[in-house]
């Protein structure tokens, strides 16, 4: 089977398969079935959408990691007028598990940020499969810093399993550079958009994840720790990793009503992979509307927004 | 509660465990050197061995009730209790682990906070109860420690953590993930109105809670051979797929990579964060 299908992304498979064959056939014998392949496109639809209608946590966790969903460059390529990569920490390395630099949006200025995955088991390894050191975070923040000298809003794209749990990411100090950010972006004095593109994995998501307003995409996820990881430690078994999912809410329309996300964008029909080109031009529309909400805000009156929306997180009662 | 206690009338049946007291033996093995301790002693001690000085894990109100002048201590936000709001079940209902971890500790959740007096300067001060779910914070500690760094601002008072947790509380979801964003953001409107915030790092200190408010002190004090670190040493070494070194992610490491500022005998810590918060608002040094 294609490794760039899921499991139950397989009648989709066998049915793109099938109009894949067809075509060639049409072509090599020069007889007409078109008819034939369209009505396999509008089955191959139907078929589509009866999948995607009743995904689980768990097929969502999976759709959000899935191999040839779009990546932070891959969105930047079809949203950016022009996109200058600008790397480094200027303390110790540049860490290509998050890209960042300045941008060209609809004619304006913006500072971008993301976590970057690897497609290749090259890249893979060079991003290390999108798994910041400390480093990455603190580029991140030169970043958000050097927006703030020209003014620029920051729009950052989530996507990973989380912060790298290495023996040199603790002595450089995982948790300050995590830390420091989440306290630097709560009083940042430019608009901060955040969306979750694909997995929003706990701490390492989140210390590029503080700001105005938190997006995420219909099919991405956003948790406080993996499924794996939850069902490891509370079930003593990574393979309730379903159940974990389950119980963790972490899809975009339940955290849409615990109100810990701002907005959903829809994904083109069978997830943002099927048409990348498609998800990017719908989400920079997404941003671009946002962000000319924000800009109505004066400094202060954004910053106390900002304090009160994080301010409002949490569940708990008092007597 | 079996046949034969249902039978007997209250008043003759013993009581198992007391409602809010872990039980406890007259004698401990020090986990330090394993000699063996008179209770009370090492209670007296601030449960620092007295032959080793190996530290043992201390709860909240013991440590609060050490550190601030007696008599002038008040708790702050003691109301605030954990909720359910995904209806979380593992093998066990988060609901059934919320009222468990309430009966053993007495407490409602893994935050205690208090203000007080420290050598007669006033104090906002909070420390974890370990004991409640690994001392991992969900709503109520994140909402509780965001308070009192509002209290401490209004009041213009300097602020302490003392900090024991594994880190985030799973069984809260995403909600006890935005508890770091939302307990940084407190300390950044701390840090802007110039009130200190010292954060002492005790063992273990993991996770979520060093991944915000614990390492973003003004100054960060760890408890000696205290665990200190993002991940813990076993999700590390299932990454790395190597054995650890001796005292990796331990207090003395984490101040060789300069990541803290000082080591401090749990003993000595009232004396010196007097004298670091007296420095800090420009105050004479306090006596006792």
């Amino acid at each position: 089977m294609n490794p760039n299908f899921l499991e139950f992304e397989a009648p989709i498979a066998e049915l793109e398969a099938k109009i894949q064959e067809l075509r060639h056939a049409s072509h090599d014998q020069a007889f007409n079935i078109e008819d034939e392949i369209t009505k396999l496109q509008d089955k191959l639809k139907i078929r589509t959408a009866e999948i995607f209608r009743n995904l689980s946590p768990w097929q969502t966790a999976q759709v959000a990691r899935h191999p040839a969903r779009p990546y932070t460059l891959d969105y930047l390529a079809v949203m950016c007028d022009e996109f200058h990569e600008l790397a480094g920490d200027r303390a110790y390395a540049d860490d290509a598990a998050i890209v960042g630099g300045l941008a060209r949006i609809d004619g304006r200025s913006v500072v971008v940020i993301g976590h970057q995955k690897g497609r290749d088991t090259k890249t893979k390894i060079r991003r290390n499969f999108g798994m910041p050191r400390p480093e990455g975070y603190r580029k991140a923040l030169r970043l958000m810093k050097l927006a703030e000298r020209f003014k620029l809003p920051v729009l950052t794209f989530i996507d990973t399993a989380g912060a790298y749990p290495g023996v040199g990411a603790e002595e450089r100090g995982q948790s300050e550079a995590i830390a420091r950010n989440l306290l630097e972006m709560s009083e940042l004095k430019v608009p901060i958009l955040c969306t979750v593109i694909g997995e929003g994995g706990s701490g390492g998501a989140l210390a590029i994840g503080v700001g105005d307003r938190t997006i995420m995409l219909q099919y991405s996820t956003y948790s406080v720790i993996s499924p794996e990881g939850c069902a490891s430690i509370l079930w003593k078994s990574a393979d309730k990793a379903r159940d974990a999912a389950e119980a963790l809410g972490l899809t975009a329309p339940r955290l849409l009503e615990l109100g810990l996300v701002d907005k959903i964008v829809r994904e083109p029909l069978g997830g943002a992979h099927r048409n990348p080109r498609s998800m990017a031009i719908r989400l920079k529309a997404v941003l671009l509307g946002q962000l000319e909400a924000l800009d109505r805000l004066d400094t202060p009156t954004l910053l106390e927004q900002r304090y009160q929306r994080l301010r409002r997180y949490g569940a708990y009662k008092a007597a | 509660m079996n046949w034969l206690q249902k039978l007997m009338a209250p008043r003759i049946r013993t009581q198992g465990t007391a409602k809010g007291k872990v039980p406890e033996g007259l004698w401990e093995k020090c986990d330090g050197c394993g000699a063996v301790l008179y209770g009370p002693e090492l209670e007296n001690n601030l449960m620092v061995c007295p032959k080793c000085a190996h530290h043992h894990q201390i709860r909240a109100r013991k440590r609060l009730g050490a550190l601030l002048d007696a008599g002038t201590s008040a708790e702050l936000y003691a109301d605030l209790e954990p909720v359910d709001a995904l209806r979380f079940k593992d093998s066990k209902k988060y609901k059934d682990r919320i009222v468990a971890s309430q009966k053993q500790t007495g407490e409602k959740d893994a935050l205690i906070a208090m203000h007080g007096r420290i050598k007669g300067n006033p104090l906002a001060a909070v420390a974890f109860e370990f004991s409640f779910m690994g001392g991992s914070m969900g709503s109520v500690v994140g909402e509780k420690f965001t308070r009192t760094a509002e209290f401490a601002l209004e009041q213009r008072m300097p602020f302490v953590c003392f900090s024991a947790t594994g880190g985030a509380r799973m069984q809260e979801g995403l909600l006890s993930l935005m508890q770091m964003a939302k307990t940084s953001a407190a300390l950044a409107r701390l840090r802007a109105a110039g009130l200190p915030f010292i954060s002492v790092l005790t063992h273990p200190t993991t996770g979520g809670v060093s991944a915000s408010f614990a390492m973003l002190g003004d100054i960060n004090i760890g408890e000696p051979k205290a665990l200190i670190g993002f991940a813990g040493p076993r999700v590390i070494e299932q990454t790395v797929r190597e054995t650890l070194p001796e005292g990796f992610q331990r207090s003395e490491f984490l101040i060789d990579h300069g990541a803290i500022d000082a080591i401090v005998d749990r003993r000595q810590m009232r004396d010196k964060l007097s004298d670091l918060f007296a420095l800090m608002m420009r105050q004479p040094k306090a006596v006792a």
